[in-house]
């Protein structure tokens, strides 16, 4: 099947809100095993595209294929099954549930119960935090430490794509640069990852893809270096030229 | 130099856990002064005793030599202290203008601009053009609501600067906005500031804060660990630990040295 060479392939998605389109005909594909990184101005419908992957907007117009099979049309809960995990853009884990219950709870499509041990045991070795803080409640880590739970949680159910909105948002430098540090390390166990940055730079460097989103359409396509390198989206959506006149 | 706004012995406590632990700060008049630390470190619960959110247990907070400890938001904000929320806040129902209008009555009842049916032209005319500086002017008609995220942080700082207060305090302004765009919002900071008005600015994006603010505050576990100049602080070897962690980036080194 031709769908199957891509990971993921976005072909012409027309999707929005009621009103009018976000998203007018974004067609791109997602490369199997490496990172993407979309970006682009504040309203150029990044959060909708992830949106039109994880089964929460359904396209109007458009296709989406997924390892080979068409995602249009599919309920989130379906979605996730195929192994598709949307971490979103605001905090989401349950504040007054243990950090232990919210990890677990990011299993609950599996019945099997030695399974989700399993699975909790090799969580626990790569998030430190999940082990350290298990009896705490989520509402008391601060809001980094709250984004690596969150991380935790979309490993249970082992997905083959993970979904980051802004994974960056809020995140203080030294957090910042371990939260980049865990997106490498979730790819380099085999995880695709399809994530918005605003943070463009930083996520463009680590990324082995980039795509531009501008006014609901792709600008711009390539690998992370070329993104980072193209003195137009540069000035346009990356601040500018890196020598600051001060 | 004379104190704006000032903080002083403030510490606040939340079931068990200590937010603020005799924490101070002082904002210059004229000034654009940064408010940094690790998540968790208390700068928001900081803001929030400011202007009147949290009730502190203990300290003071002194604008403009006036003690306006435990004021409320409204009165704090009529003083001329005005702020914008590291997750938004805004009237979703109603159309990104109205939500303008809402924002000039400081010195009146909030609620009124929602209830006349006529604002007058120069209070349309400034609504627009602050829409127009953060770059959403096209949005004004769409309800508040339908806009995006950064949208919606956009739309809050032109809120907070509409209202025209002394000072300004911003909550993570650059966070969740397009690179390009906080550039600009940096250079109309400097430009406000340039006029007289005194920003106090929490941000975790390093090269916002150190070339925009005169003055940085670092907090740690609840309290002000480090005050002083940005490269001051950034040369700090309990910043580093704290904060900025190890191994910096080669840029930003290169720009400590050219600096």
């Amino acid at each position: 099947m031709a769908e199957s060479e891509a990971f993921v392939r976005f072909d012409g998605v027309v999707a929005g809100y009621g009103g009018g389109d976000v998203l007018k005909g974004v067609t791109f594909d997602v490369p199997k095993g490496g990172v993407t990184c979309i970006v682009g101005p504040n309203g150029s419908g990044k959060s909708t595209l992830l949106k039109t992957v994880s089964g929460l907007v359904r396209p109007r117009l458009g296709e989406i294929w997924f390892k080979g099979q068409q995602l249009v049309g599919l309920s989130p809960k379906e979605i996730l099954r195929l192994g598709v995990v949307q971490v979103p853009q605001n905090h989401s884990l349950f504040r007054e549930m243990t950090v232990h219950e919210n990890v677990e709870l990011g299993a609950f499509l599996v019945k099997d119960k030695k399974v989700i041990a399993e699975r909790m045991d090799t969580i626990r070795e790569m998030f430190p935090i999940v082990a350290e803080r298990a009896k705490d409640k989520a509402g008391s880590l601060s809001g980094g430490q709250q984004r690596l739970v969150e991380f935790a949680r979309c490993l249970m159910l082992e997905p083959d794509l993970v979904v980051l909105d802004e994974p960056s948002m809020g995140l203080d430098p030294k957090t910042l640069r371990s939260m980049f540090e865990t997106i490498r390390m979730m790819n380099s166990v085999g995880r695709t990852v399809l994530l918005v940055e605003q943070n463009a730079r930083q996520a463009l460097k680590m990324s082995h893809f980039g795509v531009v989103l501008e006014n609901g359409q792709v600008r711009l396509s390539g690998t992370g270096t070329e993104v980072l390198n193209n003195p137009e989206i540069g000035a346009l959506y990356l601040g500018g030229t890196i020598e600051h006149t001060k | 130099m004379t104190t704006l706004l000032s903080a002083q012995g403030i510490s606040k406590h939340f079931g068990g856990v200590n937010a603020l632990n005799l924490c101070s700060l002082d904002v210059e008049k004229g000034s654009i002064t940064g408010l940094i630390g690790p998540n968790g470190s208390g700068k928001t619960t900081l803001f929030n005793v400011i202007t009147g959110y949290v009730k502190p247990d203990t300290g003071t907070v002194t604008f403009d030599g006036r003690d306006i400890t435990n004021a409320r938001p409204d009165k704090v904000f009529a003083l001329g202290v005005g702020r914008t929320f590291q997750l938004t806040r805004i009237f979703a129902r109603i159309t990104v203008l109205e939500n303008m209008l809402v924002a000039t009555q400081r010195e009146e009842s909030w609620l009124r601009g929602l209830t006349r049916s006529m604002s007058s032209k120069s209070e349309l005319d400034s609504a627009m053009e602050w829409l127009d500086f953060v770059g959403i002017a096209r949005l004004a008609k769409l309800p508040a609501g339908s806009l995006s995220y950064g949208q919606r942080k956009l739309l809050e700082l032109a809120y907070v600067l509409v209202a025209d207060p002394d000072v300004v305090l911003l909550d993570e302004p650059a966070g969740g906005v397009n690179l390009t765009l906080i550039n600009v919002i940096s250079e109309k900071i400097r430009a406000l500031n340039k006029e007289g008005k005194t920003f106090l600015i929490v941000e975790h994006n390093m090269e916002f804060v150190m070339n925009l603010c005169d003055a940085v505050t670092v907090m740690h576990q609840g309290t002000n660990l480090v005050s002083g100049s940005p490269t001051e602080v950034r040369n700090n070897p309990l910043v580093l630990d704290a904060y900025l962690g190890g191994g910096e980036e080669e840029d930003a080194t290169e720009e400590v040295a050219n600096g």
